[in-house]
């Protein structure tokens, strides 16, 4: 790897007061950054800078800072989680640009996302539809039964762990040209749909949860495929296929 | 619930898109393999015999009734989901990047409109000529006969000949009812049945001098549509139906060459009649 240098770059970043006001992208300067340091130290320095000019810093939402909690947003010059594939904006990295370069940034675009402030938006459309179906219902009165006693297929398994890997960061959502939450609800049908613990529920579960995903006002997926490239954990469109199999025999029923 | 539901909710309407889609896929190989025979130089014969045996078979009419409401009802839900996409999304993106999907899946709206125009014109252009105008021409042949030439209705029974002169006609008490229907007028019989002469309306329709160029490359234009339509649509239908498995690298291959092919093979007619057919 080449070793870390100093860029100067132009940032365009919305800003928005609050979810009543009508924001806009402002142009920021900032230089010296290091092509060591993370997109979100370089919106901290950013920060810092305009704390030192007596401005208002920009909200953004992060918390683990590791690519595991899902906090992070953040449509990068036209992608969520910015350039680079496989990652969460946390994990995004200053080498991935060039001195000079104009980024832009935005919050994720949804009706069922509104804008809080700049560029943190408001991603309980997420928990609902969780609340809604994805879960099992367990008797965690003192005697709860190991989950591992019942044996799994290796595969199954597999593709369970696979699906159960969505963090909930809403990139698909972003990503997508019909704002579809798909992939999400998709994947987290599927981690439950594949288990024998999860099938108890399945047919209520998937009714449930496609039901909340449509009252929140989210897209129709156009099976585009964007949200899969996308993707910081890589849920494959199989997880959307799967949710729609469900649905078919929970329908049926 | 789960009835209401499966007609409004955001996974019906895609079953019922791709179930449509797909039956008009079928649709679409039906018809080319009619047309084709318009490249058969046979007097017409074989291509006017089956645009008689599609207006008056009654299990191609149950089939057509099918393909008029799969039209309808997916392009009705088609602009329905568009809408509800659109408003999925109120605030815009100042920069996208469109690298990560194709440029046919995220128009199939605006292909579809494209291909919903071609179908209205198409049948007022031949469906409604065919199935309504009174000046429909009757396919005829001619003989020659010891130096004469004489022009003859071909009919359904293979080597039953009515003359077309109006005065032949009347000599021999023919008249025509119900536009191919051949009577004899003091018996009140019927002495046979017409081809309507849909090849000649088509080549005329196409070798027109003012408008065939112009129709030719409308017609080329919408079946490059149709190929980017099903580009996408033909493979993304499986997807829809929850058919995401070992076949679907299949799928997805036998689908391009049928987006290719079939839009391809539509679009070769036209063009030959234009500016080949002598
Ligand atoms: C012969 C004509 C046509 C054929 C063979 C055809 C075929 C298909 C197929 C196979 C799909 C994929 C369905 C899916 O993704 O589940 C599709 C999608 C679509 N079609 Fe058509 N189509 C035709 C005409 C039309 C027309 C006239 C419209 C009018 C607006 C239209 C609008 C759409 C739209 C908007 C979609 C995307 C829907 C979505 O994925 O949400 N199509 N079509
Ligand atoms: S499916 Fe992927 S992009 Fe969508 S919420 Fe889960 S992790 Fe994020
Ligand atoms: S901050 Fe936790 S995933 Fe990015």
């Amino acid at each position: 790897m080449s070793a870390a240098k100093n860029i100067n770059i132009t940032l365009k970043i919305w800003r928005q007061k609050d979810s009543k006001a009508k924001g806009n992208l402002e142009t920021y300067t900032l230089n010296n950054v290091s092509t060591a340091s993370s997109f979100l130290e370089m919106l901290d320095q950013l920060n810092e800078q305009l704390v030192n000019e007596r401005k208002e810093p920009i909200a953004f939402d992060h918390d683990c800072r590791e690519g595991i909690c899902g906090m992070c947003s953040l449509y990068i010059n036209g992608r969520a989680h910015g350039p680079d594939t496989g990652i969460t904006t946390c994990q995004l990295h200053m080498r991935m640009f060039n001195d000079g370069d104009t980024i832009y940034v935005e919050p994720w675009r949804s009706r069922a996302f509104p804008v809080i402030k700049d560029l943190v938006v408001d991603r309980s459309a997420f928990d609902r539809i969780q609340q809604a179906g994805g879960f099992v219902s367990v008797n965690t009165s003192g005697n709860t039964i190991d989950a591992n006693a019942i044996p799994i297929p290796k595969d199954d398994a597999d593709k369970a762990f696979e699906a159960a890997a969505c963090i909930g960061c809403g990139a698909c959502v972003a990503t997508c040209k019909n704002g579809s939450a798909m992939l999400f609800v998709g994947a987290k049908v599927s981690q439950y749909a594949l288990l024998p613990q999860g099938k108890v529920e399945a047919t209520q579960r998937v009714l449930n949860m496609v039901r909340q995903m449509d009252e929140e006002g989210f897209g129709n997926c156009t099976n585009t495929g964007a949200c899969e490239i996308e993707c910081p954990k890589g849920i494959s469109l199989e997880n959307i296929a799967r949710m729609n199999r469900e649905y078919l025999k929970a329908s049926l029923k | 619930m789960a009835k209401s539901a499966f007609l409004k909710s955001s996974i019906a309407k895609k079953y019922w898109m791709a179930l449509t889609g797909l039956f008009l896929c079928l649709f679409l190989t039906g018809h080319l393999l009619g047309n084709l025979q318009l490249l058969i130089p046979d007097n017409a014969l074989h291509f006017n015999q089956y645009a008689l045996f599609m207006t008056t078979n009654p299990a191609v009419k149950i089939l057509s009734y099918l393909t008029y409401i799969s039209i309808l009802f997916h392009a009705i839900d088609g602009i329905l989901l568009t809408i509800q996409n659109k408003k999925a999304r109120p605030v815009g993106y100042a920069k996208t990047d469109g690298s990560s999907s194709s440029m046919a899946s995220r128009n199939m709206a605006v292909l579809g409109t494209i291909i919903l125009v071609f179908i209205v014109t198409h049948m007022a252009n031949f469906w409604a000529v065919m199935h309504f105008d009174k000046k429909m021409p009757l396919q005829s042949v001619t003989i020659e006969n010891m130096g004469q030439k004489m022009e003859l209705y071909v009919t359904t029974d293979t080597g039953k000949f009515f003359p077309k002169d109006s005065i032949q006609m009347m000599q021999n008490g023919l008249e025509i009812r119900n536009r191919t229907e051949f009577y004899n007028k003091q018996a009140n019989l019927k002495m046979g049945e017409g081809y309507k002469d849909l090849y000649k309306i088509t080549i005329a329709f196409f070798k027109d001098p003012k408008m065939g160029l112009i129709a030719t490359i409308l017609y080329v234009l919408a079946m490059f549509a149709l190929s980017f339509h099903l580009l996408h649509g033909f493979q993304s239908a499986f997807q829809s139906l929850g058919i995401n498995n070992k076949f679907t690298p299949a799928i997805k291959k036998f689908g391009t060459a049928f987006a290719i092919i079939v839009p391809l093979l539509f679009a070769i007619i036209p063009i030959y009649i234009h500016f080949l057919l002598k």
